[in-house]
Order: structure tokens, then C-alpha cells, then sequence
């Protein structure tokens, strides 16, 4: 296999699911199994994926594979130079990881979706949209530039409205899907002018070339707080995708959209894609903007935890844990644990998926009932089910033997570093804090969900397990939840081949200063490392790592144990407050809630984010509007009406002039004629005698005259 | 057939047409409909002539004819393009035969005559795109609001007389300050050239020679003219009654065609003969711009009715345009010329969408609709991508022209601030959100006015007018170069023309 190769395979994985997309979509009315083609097609792609990840690591592992075209070309005369817009492929582990996840999961959400969708309306449709969303997907994680990236990250939003909104007679459905639009591009127009200063700096949206520039001193407008305001404003883009906070509101809504499309879309892709683009744009990100991040990150962690306590929608559930971990991973990569935010990534998407896929299967047998109030004792009904959803929530709960412990154990080991070496605890704090309510909630759910007496007897006697092609899914990723994939080690994953030959920490092209102090490139030490030589050289030779200092590495190795026992604790603890409210029901939840009614009505309003929202920004935005709309009916066009009346006026006034005064002195002239005539019409009597005497009198008077002069 | 000549018979076709059409029996309608079709077929096809044997490599005007007509004045019949007015060109004589086709079943009454205002108002257009006499200009200029009154007065809805009688006195006021401006530059002309003209490729000459104050003059009756057209903020209250009276082929046109008039004056005229006015006003008219662009979609946000929200839209999108030019930078003037094609092609697919929606139910006000997705699923299939489009969804071609704008617009050092584009930006957003609001109450939700509950879908004639259009809107979105390349150097002639700042070095 060649790099070539490699290439068109890429090439193949990005645009087949477009294929199915369009012939699903326009054969979808008239063959009734249209929906199998678009089945083959992804399975077809997902083979490429495992193609493509299984040469990328096996005979290129420490290369970047890029192939690129010129997209926009702007020629022109020779003064002005010329204007080229590249658009391109980058292939390197990073990539060929995130597109095997992409696919494999959409490919099982494909075929659970036979079984789950059956019957509806569009069901072709359907199908239609997820190639359409695989598309927008696989173009985010192959391309080697911002700009194309932000292309398909726009895309992706479409396909997330189209299919948020699917149910388009519910209200809440359509108004859900605009409302994912709508707060995704907030967050894209912060994104587009981070872009935009790239570009104007740079010359060019290609990864590898800003790094090059940046390592090499350029800066945008030669200052590194613009460095850092370029890096928040990209980090934008992922706040409106990866719903952080403050741009969290739209995720929980968006679970109007069908079960298995929030397996898909809303837990393990494309959501992730901010996490994505982070540790795409890792290198540019200054010591201060990661700060940042990972306080967002922070809050984006803890709020949606402690909402996610009291939901009682089943989904809601899970889409404000996803919240909560996309927190969880933003953090990380904020403090500086990109290997383990990666990692955290790829085991969330599988356990999240199954998770969510899990709740379909319970939704579909409970006949469409999502309140985990009404279920119950769903443990003897549903025992697959059951067994995946629990070990896909002791990975997401951080149990030993999970992939999730390993990933979650990584990322508080690392914000335990950093707060050992810069003095922020409040981060490892709001780490372990979430990592106990993280337990707490997914028990609660699986108690109130599979055990206890079932509290909707008529539902329970009706569900059923779910069929072959929803269960299979569900096994498939729950195995992939077990530490085995991705290390030999089930208690430190450190030496395993995912974080120690897979995925490297990027080097940095951020100036030494700009960065975080641990950061920082030991000058002499990295030159014999062939550090600095290879920043300034642009092959796109991977395999470089962030030189991390020796009180790093250090502080790293000693976080690992205590990071390791107290998050068992607090996993424990949160496990075991979950049996003493809800299964042994020592203490009464109800009471509980009753006794901290403030704080138990924040929670459960979700601390108010919408209401505050609609009360300010929207109507903000909807009162200005209005208040437009009146200002130009009646003051800009007013104006015009306003100068029209006034020369209605001065017509008609210059009318009145004209008819009164004009016309009125020629009429006087006419009638002033008028009247002399009359005198001498008298001398006009036609008698040849008075003639006659006239003439001698004439004659007499003129002779006179002569006379006298 | 002399090439130097084809865009004569372009210009004369749909005047023959026209005429011709005068002989027909007016009970003939089907027979004047097929004619009057045909003929602006005809037309369209020299122009993909013309296309063929254009030269893009070639910055300066082609097909040059040149016939003297007042030769005391100096006044000749002087027609040529370059690759800006080539594309214009295209859009027009495209979009014409689309809106006959448009009206066919719509427009019953007075065909004949509605098919012989239509042929003239294309002559209208096309003059005005290949103008390069000042006078002749004027001409086209003046002639096409006749036609347009009419179409609008006559075939329009309740209000008609009063938005024809406006739109044809808003414009006329700023031609008529532009034709004293045009008369003022004819005469100073006689300063540097030694005589009376109003010869477009002399005038270039005259222009940038005249005093800065002269300048200042001139370039604002230019520009008023030009901004009333487009139309700029605060000058736009003529084009929501024109259009939500016109019948569905004269708000087409209207949007796709005559709007763009203004802002190919400004690029045509205003900048390259009067280079030191346009920078000192560029600022200024940056301003309105984004001004424009953000008050037209907040406008847009609360309308109630369908056209009226499409109407304030372009309010918004020519303001994209007005700040592509006046940023005046390789990219944002290859933007603002994209986008005006782009602008073409979304808002005339959607203004025709919004008739045939109003054709069948006879109703534009958004609130009687709801749940048309489940009635008419290929009509609710094309209003989506028009939105789409018209939001600047990456992939479709509106994106491609906001984003060339944008990024001119924030390297520019004649605005030198990103300000501009960081405000402009956000009336991306905006549109989404008028947009998306009218898409979901229209299509989405359920049916509550039972009147709807039998609409039929889109029939084939009407699927083919969208589907000409929607090739067109995804080509430029997915590969633009195929247009831009046709302009750009023209584009970069005119920004040596008015030898704008060069853009700061940046080190590598």
C-alpha cells in the first residue's frame, strides 16, 4: 500500500456515503428498499476505515499523508499578487483513529436504525440523512485546512437540523433543530474570524503551514495576545459543536431527534468534532487560551453534572452527561492532557453510543416512553440490554477494567499535575466532583430504569427484547468499552500502544514565553532531540512531542497513583449514595429534594440557562427587530411618504398659484381688453356718417398736434 | 456572423422579438408565450456564444462595436464587456427565459402585452450591461423603468399603482441628478481631451484628472443614482412594496437583475473615474453597508409576509456586495461580483418559489401556512435549499461570495479595521434565524388551515425552472473557479484603476 493508495481510499471513505446520500434521496419514493443501499454503502466505507486505520499505523505510523488541490483561484495582473485557496487531505493517526470511530459507530447506528425506525413515515428518508451526516463528518476529521474543515462543519449542522428535526410535526422538534442551528452558529461566527485572522496572517487555512509560520515568529498583528485571541475565537467553533459552556442549551434539546441519531450525532461524533478541532489547532494555543479553555471546560464539566442529578427524561440524562464529559475532555486538553483527551474521546464515543442505543432499545420496548419514573424492574425484560447498558455505564462511571477508568484516570492524573505545579486544585476538584456525580447519576438511572418494581405494569408486560439487528450494536460496543483495545495494562494505559505509539502530544509553534511554564522547550536539551530542527523545516514528519519539562513528567508520574485511588473512591462513593437513595431507599430522595428546595429547583430547571436566555438575548434580538421593522415603516419609509406629501403640497399650492394668481393676472389682462373693447365696440356701429365724422375729428385733432410741435 | 457584432444582435434580438410580437392575434396566448420564450432563448444562447470566444486572460473590454450616432457630441453606440459585465450578461438573458417560463400559467390577462414589456425590459438590461458610452448608458438606464412600471402597475397586486409609482420616482430622482453629473463630466472632459464626450474608455482618462472637490461631486450623484438601485440603507423603502406587489416574473427580475445595476455602476463608473472619491467615500459607504446588512435582517426577522421577508433579505445581501466593492480588494471584489450573481440565483429562486406557493393558495402571509412538508414534499425539498443557499451554507453558492467578501473586507487597508467583517459577520446569523423561523412555521409542524390540506406539488415546468437554477447554485458553491476566473481580471484592472493602497506586506 502507498501513500497513494492510502489517498484515494481517503478520497473513496469521504464521498461514497454522499453517494448514498443522493440516491437514497431521489430513488427513496420509488424502491421501497432504498434504505439498503445506503447499509451497504457505509458498510463499505467502514471496511475502507479499517483498511485505511490498519495501513496508516502498521507501515506509516510516524507520517502525515497529505495530498491537496487548488480550490479558489484568484489570477490577476502582476502588481497584485495572486490568490489560491488550497483544500486537501491530511491523513495522520489522529485522523485515521477518528474517521474508524466515525464510521463504525455510524455504520451500527445504520443497522440499528432498521429495526428501531421501522415503520415511520420517511424511514428511506432517514437514511438519506445519516449518509448525508457521514459525509459532513468524514470531511471534518480528514482535511488538512481550516477553511474545508469549517465547510463541513457547517455541513454537519445542516444534517444535525435535518435530522434533530425529522419528527417535523412536533413543534418541540422543529423548534429544537432550528435552535441547534441557531446556537451552533454563534459559536461559528467566532470561529470564521478566528479563521480569518489566520488567514490574513498567514496566507493560507493549511495546518501544517501556520504551524511552520508560527514556529518560525510570525504572529497575527505580531503580538501574542492576538496569538491567544485567535486561538479563543477558533476554540469558539468548538463551543458551539462541542456544547460547552455558555453554548450548552441546544444538546439537551436536540433529543428530539430520534434515539439512535443522538447515539450518532449528539453523543459520539459530532459533538466531539470541537473536541477534535481543539487538538487539531493544539500547537497555536498559548499558555493563557488553554487556561481558558480549561476553565470552560471546567464549568462545562460540573453544571451539566449536577443537572443531569435530577432529569428524569431518560435522554436528557445522557445528553447532559455528554455535556458534562465533552467538559471533562476539554479540560484535559486544556491543562495540558491532550493524549488523554484524546483517548477519553474515542472510549466516551463507544460507551456513550452504546449508552444511548441502549436507551433506544428500552424506549422502543417501553413503547416510545422516555420518564425513568415510570419504568422499572426492565432487568428481566430486557437482559442484554440490561448487561450492555451496565457495562457501558461502569466505563462512563470510571470501574476498573474499563476503558473508561483508563481514559478518566488520565485525565484527572492530569489536571492533579497541573495543579501540583501552577496551584490550581479547583480543577482536579471539579474533576474528582464530577467523577462522583458522574456514578451517582448513572445509577441512579440504571435503578430507577432495570431494578425496583416496574411502576407502568401495562408497558412492562408489553416490552420485549429488542431484535437482532438492535442488540448486535449494542454487544459490539460494549466490548469495545473493555480496557483490552486499547492496552494490555487494565490499570495504566501509559504504556499501551493507543497513548504511547498511536497518538503523540503535538509540539507547540506557540513562542517559548506565550506558553504554560511546563511547556516550555528546554532549548538545549531538545536541540540534541532534534526538537527545534525539525519545528523550522515544513516536512510533515510526525512523531514530534511536546517537550514537556521534568517537573512535568515528574508531577505526571506522581499524580498516577493518588489520581488513580481517589477517583475509585469517589466513583465508589457515588455508586454506593445511588443504592442507599434509590434500591435500599434508606434515605428518601423526595425528602432530600424538599429539604434543598432551592438547589433541587435549580437543578432541575436547569439552572434557569433558557429562561435567562430568552429573557435577554432573544428578546433583546426579537425587540430590536421589532423595533426595526416599525423605525422603517415609519420613519425611513415615513421620510419618503414624507417627501412625497410635501411635493403633493408645493403642486398643489403652485396649482392654487398658478389658477389664482398666473392664470388670474392674464384673465384680468383678457378681462381689462375685454372692457375696453366693450367702450369702443360703441364707435363700431357700422354707419358710413358716424365713420366719416370720426375721420374729420381724427383729423382735426392730429393736425392740431402737428401744429403745436 | 462578425463577432465584434454579437453582442449587437444580442442587444437588438429581444428588440425584434418584441416587435415582431406586435403582429400576433392577442387570442393567440399560447402562441405568444412560445415566441416570446423562443426568442429569449435565442438571446440567451449568443450569449454562451459570446462566452466561448471570450478571452478571460484579456483585463480589457471585448466585442467592441463602435458606430457613431450624435457625432457633434461626440455621442456614439459604443457597446464592448469585460468579465464582469460578461457575467452579469449571463444572469440576465438565464434568468429571463426562466421568468417567462415562471409565468406561464400565472400571468393570463394581457399576455401580449406582458410578453412584449418583458422583451423590452431584457433589451433594458442587457444595454445597460454593455454600455460603454455614458449616454447610451443613461438610455438603457431610463428605458428599462418603463417596462418595469408597467409590469408592476398592471400585472401587480392590491397596492400596485402605489409601489410602481414610487419605484419609478425613487429611481428617476437619482438618474436624473446622475444625468446632470454625466453632462458636467461630458463637459469638464473637454479639459483633457479637448472635447464634449461621454465615451466610457475616454472618460477613464478624464475622471481620476479632475479635481478632488470635482471629484467628491460627481462620485455622489453617481452613487446616490446607484445606491437607490442597489438599494443601500437607508434608500431601500421602494423595493419591499415593488416587489411584494410585482407579479412573481417582475420580483425575479427585479431581484436577480435590476439590483445589480447599482452595484455594477459602482464597480463600472463610480470607482474607476473617480479613483480619490471612491476611497475617501469607501469608509462611509462600508458603513451603510453593514448597516444594511444587519437592519435588513432584523427587518427581515418580523415580516408576516413571505415576499416582504425575502425583500428585506436582499436588503441585507446587497449589502454583502456594497461592502465587497468598497473594501476594494482582489478577494472582496471577486466576492461582491460572485455575489451578485449568487444573489441572482438564490433570492430569484426564492421569490419564484414564493409564487408558486401563492399561485395555488393565493396567500403570502406566513402564518396561513404550516405543515406544507407532509402536502408538497418536493416544493418543501426546493424552499430549503433556496434558504439554504441564501444563508450561505458552505457547498452552496452563497457561501462562497460571503466568504470572499468577509475575508477582502478584513484585510483591507483602506478599512483597516475588522470592525467591517466581525459586524457583517453577524448578519450571517441572522439570516439563518429569518430564514430557518420561515422555513419551520411554512413547512414544518402541522396543517391548520385546511384550505392547504389539497395543494398540488410542484408540476414539471416548475420543477425545471428550479432545477436550472439549483445547477447553477450548487456549481458555484462546489467549484466557483469556473466564474471567478471569468472576472478576475477585470476585477484587478479596475483595482489598479483606482490604485487603491497596496495591502500591507505580511513577512513570511
Amino acid at each position: 500500500m502507498t501513500e497513494f493508495n492510502l489517498i484515494q481510499i481517503a478520497v473513496a471513505i469521504l464521498f461514497l456515503p454522499l453517494v448514498g446520500f443522493a440516491f437514497v434521496l431521489f430513488f427513496g419514493k420509488k424502491i421501497k428498499n432504498a434504505y439498503l443501499f445506503e447499509i451497504s454503502i457505509i458498510t463499505v466505507t467502514f471496511i475502507l476505515t479499517a483498511v485505511l486505520l490498519f495501513n496508516k499505523l502498521s507501515w506509516f505510523p510516524d507520517k502525515n499523508i497529505v495530498s491537496e488541490f487548488s480550490w479558489i483561484r484568484i489570477q490577476n495582473l502582476a502588481v497584485l499578487g495572486n490568490i489560491s485557496i488550497d483544500l486537501g487531505f491530511l491523513l495522520d493517526n489522529l485522523s485515521v483513529i477518528m474517521i474508524f470511530t466515525v464510521a463504525l459507530i455510524s455504520m451500527l447506528v445504520h443497522i440499528f436504525s432498521i429495526a428501531y425506525m421501522k415503520g415511520d413515515r420517511l424511514y428511506n428518508r432517514y437514511f438519506a440523512y445519516l449518509g448525508l451526516f457521514t459525509f459532513s463528518m468524514s470531511g471534518i476529521v480528514l482535511t488538512h485546512n481550516i477553511l474545508m474543515m469549517y465547510i463541513f462543519w457547517e455541513l454537519v449542522g445542516i444534517s444535525s437540523y435535518l435530522l434533530i428535526g425529522f419528527w417535523y410535526e412536533k413543534k418541540s422538534a422543529s423548534d429544537a433543530g432550528k435552535k441547534a442551528f441557531l446556537v451552533n452558529r454563534i459559536g461559528d461566527i467566532g470561529m470564521f474570524s478566528g479563521i480569518m485572522l489566520i488567514f490574513n496572517t498567514y496566507h493560507t487555512f493549511t495546518f501544517d503551514k501556520i504551524f511552520t509560520q508560527m514556529a518560525a515568529g510570525t504572529l497575527p498583528f505580531n503580538s501574542e495576545f492576538w496569538l491567544t485571541v485567535t486561538g479563543l475565537l477558533l476554540f469558539c467553533g468548538a463551543v458551539g459543536k462541542s456544547a460547552q459552556f455558555p453554548l450548552h442549551v441546544w444538546l439537551p434539546d436536540a433529543m428530539e431527534g430520534p434515539t439512535p441519531v443522538s447515539a450518532l450525532i449528539h453523543a459520539a461524533t459530532m459533538v466531539a468534532a470541537g473536541v477534535f478541532l481543539v487538538c487539531r489547532i493544539y500547537p497555536i494555543l498559548t499558555g493563557n487560551a488553554l487556561f481558558i479553555i480549561a476553565v470552560i471546560g471546567a464549568l462545562s464539566a460540573v453544571i451539566p453534572a449536577t443537572i443531569a442529578l435530577t432529569q428524569n427524561d431518560i435522554k436528557k440524562v445522557l445528553a447532559y452527561s455528554t455535556v458534562s464529559q465533552l467538559g471533562y475532555m476539554v479540560m484535559a486538553l486544556g491543562v495540558g492532557a491532550y493524549k488523554f483527551a484524546f483517548f477519553h474521546l474515542i472510549t466516551h464515543a463507544f460507551f456513550k453510543a452504546c449508552l444511548f442505543l441502549g436507551s433506544g432499545s428500552v424506549i422502543h420496548a417501553m413503547h416510545h416512553e422516555q420518564d425513568i419514573t415510570k419504568m422499572g424492574g426492565l432487568k428481566k425484560k430486557l437482559p442484554l440490554t440490561y448487561a450492555t447498558f451496565l457495562i457501558a455505564s461502569l466505563a462512563l462511571s470510571g470501574i476498573p477494567l474499563t476503558s473508561g477508568f483508563l481514559s478518566k484516570d488520565g485525565i484527572l492524573q492530569g489536571t492533579f499535575a497541573f495543579a501540583s505545579l501552577t496551584g490550581h486544585w479547583l480543577f482536579p476538584a471539579a474533576g474528582f466532583a464530577v467523577a462522583m456525580l458522574t456514578a451517582f447519576y448513572m445509577f441512579r438511572l440504571i435503578i430507577l430504569t432495570f431494578h425496583g418494581e416496574p411502576k407502568n405494569k401495562e408497558k412492562y408486560d408489553h416490552a420485549h427484547e429488542s431484535p437482532f439487528v438492535m442488540a448486535m450494536p449494542l454487544v459490539v460496543l460494549s466490548t469495545l468499552s473493555i480496557f483490552f483495545w486499547y492496552t494490555p495494562n487494565p490499570v495504566n494505559a501509559d504504556a499501551g500502544w493507543f497513548l504511547s505509539k498511536w497518538i503523540k502530544s503535538p509540539v507547540l509553534s506557540v513562542p517559548q514565553n506565550a506558553r504554560y511554564s511546563f511547556m516550555k522547550t528546554d532549548v538545549v536539551s531538545s536541540v540534541s532531540k532534534e526538537g527545534i530542527a525539525d519545528i523550522n523545516n515544513s516536512t510533515t514528519v510526525e512523531g514530534k512531542e511536546i517537550v514537556y519539562s521534568e517537573a512535568y513528567t515528574e508531577a505526571m508520574h506522581h499524580a498516577h497513583y493518588p489520581a488513580m485511588f481517589l477517583s475509585l473512591l469517589v466513583a465508589a462513593l457515588g455508586i454506593v449514595f445511588a443504592f442507599i437513595f434509590y434500591y435500599w431507599k434508606k434515605i428518601s430522595a423526595d425528602k432530600l429534594a424538599a429539604d434543598i428546595e432551592p438547589l433541587y429547583k435549580l437543578s432541575f430547571n436547569k439552572w434557569y440557562f433558557d429562561e435567562i436566555y430568552n429573557a435577554t438575548a432573544v428578546a433583546f434580538t426579537m425587540g430590536s427587530s421589532r423595533f426595526l421593522a416599525w423605525f422603517d415603516m415609519n420613519i425611513v419609509d415615513g421620510a419618503v411618504n414624507g417627501v412625497a406629501t410635501v411635493t403633493r403640497w408645493t403642486s398643489s399650492f403652485t396649482g392654487k398659484f398658478d389658477s389664482v394668481i398666473v392664470d388670474g393676472l392674464v384673465n384680468l389682462v383678457a378681462y381689462f381688453s375685454g372692457f375696453i373693447g366693450l367702450i369702443l365696440r360703441r364707435f363700431q356701429t357700422g354707419k358710413v356718417q358716424t365713420y366719416l365724422v370720426l375721420v374729420v375729428f381724427s383729423l382735426v385733432i392730429i393736425l392740431y398736434l402737428f401744429k403745436t410741435f | 456572423m462578425e463577432t465584434n457584432q454579437l453582442l449587437s444582435y444580442i442587444l437588438f434580438t429581444p428588440l425584434l422579438g418584441a416587435l415582431l410580437l406586435l403582429v400576433f392575434q392577442r387570442e393567440n396566448e399560447n402562441e405568444i408565450r412560445i415566441f416570446g420564450l423562443s426568442i429569449s432563448v435565442i438571446t440567451f444562447g449568443l450569449t454562451l456564444m459570446v462566452l466561448s470566444k471570450f478571452d478571460s486572460i484579456n483585463p480589457g473590454f471585448q466585442f467592441v462595436h463602435k458606430v457613431p450616432w450624435i457625432t457633434n457630441l461626440n455621442i456614439s453606440y459604443h457597446v464592448g464587456i469585460d468579465g464582469l459585465s460578461l457575467l452579469l450578461l449571463l444572469l440576465t438573458t438565464f434568468i429571463t427565459p426562466l421568468t417567462l417560463l415562471s409565468s406561464w400559467k400565472a400571468i393570463n390577462k394581457k399576455v401580449k402585452e406582458f410578453t412584449f414589456f418583458m422583451l423590452l425590459l431584457e433589451v433594458g438590461m442587457i444595454g445597460v450591461f454593455v454600455s460603454l458610452d455614458l449616454f447610451l448608458f443613461y438610455v438603457f438606464w431610463e428605458a428599462m423603468l418603463i417596462p418595469m412600471y408597467f409590469i408592476i402597475g398592471i400585472w401587480g397586486g392590491e397596492r400596485r399603482i402605489y409601489a410602481s409609482v414610487k419605484f419609478f420616482l425613487f429611481t428617476m430622482t437619482g438618474s436624473l441628478i446622475m444625468l446632470v453629473a454625466i453632462i458636467w463630466l461630458g463637459v469638464s472632459a473637454g479639459g483633457v481631451v479637448g472635447h464634449f464626450t461621454t465615451d466610457l474608455v475616454e472618460l477613464y482618462s478624464v475622471g481620476p484628472a479632475l479635481a478632488k472637490n470635482f471629484q467628491n461631486w460627481l462620485f455622489l450623484a453617481f452613487a446616490l443614482s446607484f445606491a437607490i438601485k442597489i438599494p443601500l440603507f437607508p434608500l431601500h423603502t421602494w423595493l419591499p412594496d415593488a416587489h411584494v406587489e410585482a407579479p412573481t416574473a417582475g420580483s425575479i427580475i427585479l431581484a436577480a437583475v435590476l439590483l445589480k445595476m447599482g452595484t455594477y455602476g459602482l464597480i463600472r463608473f463610480c470607482l474607476p473615474l473617480f479613483p480619490e472619491a471612491a476611497i475617501t467615500f469607501a469608509p462611509f459607504l462600508s458603513v451603510l453597508a453593514v448597516i444594511g446588512i444587519i437592519y435588513g435582517a432584523l427587518v427581515a426577522m418580523v415580516q408576516k409576509d413571505m415576499k416582504k421577508l425575502v425583500a428585506y433579505s436582499s436588503v441585507s445581501h446587497l449589502g454583502f456586495v456594497v461592502l465587497g466593492i468598497f473594501a476594494m480588494t482582489q478577494e472582496s471584489m471577486q466576492g461582491a461580483i460572485i455575489q451578485m450573481v449568487n444573489h441572482g440565483l438564490s433570492t430569484g429562486a426564492l421569490f419564484f418559489l414564493v409564487g408558486v406557493i401563492y399561485e395555488r393558495s393565493h396567500t403570502r402571509e406566513i402564518s396561513d401556512y404550516g405543515g406544507l412538508a407532509k402536502i408538497v414534499p418536493v416544493y418543501s425539498a426546493a424552499l430549503l435549499i433556496a434558504s439554504l443557499s441564501s444563508i450561505g451554507l458552505p457547498g452552496l453558492n452563497g457561501f462562497i461570495g460571503e466568504f470572499l467578501i468577509l475575508l477582502g473586507a478584513f484585510k483591507s487597508p483602506l478599512l483597516n479595521t475588522w470592525g467591517f467583517t466581525v459586524f457583517a459577520a453577524t448578519g450571517v446569523i441572522f439570516s439563518a434565524v429569518y430564514l430557518l423561523w420561515m422555513y419551520q412555521r411554512v413547512i414544518f409542524g402541522v396543517v391548520k388551515n385546511p384550505k392547504m390540506e389539497h395543494l398540488p406539488d410542484m408540476n414539471k415546468r416548475e420543477i425545471f425552472i428550479f432545477a436550472s437554477l439549483l445547477i447553477f447554485i450548487v456549481w458555484i458553491g462546489v467549484y466557483p473557479n469556473t466564474f471567478l476566473k471569468i472576472s478576475d481580471r477585470s476585477t484587478a484592472r479596475v483595482l489598479i484603476q483606482v490604485n487603491t493602497p497596496v495591502p500591507r506586506e505580511i513577512p513570511k
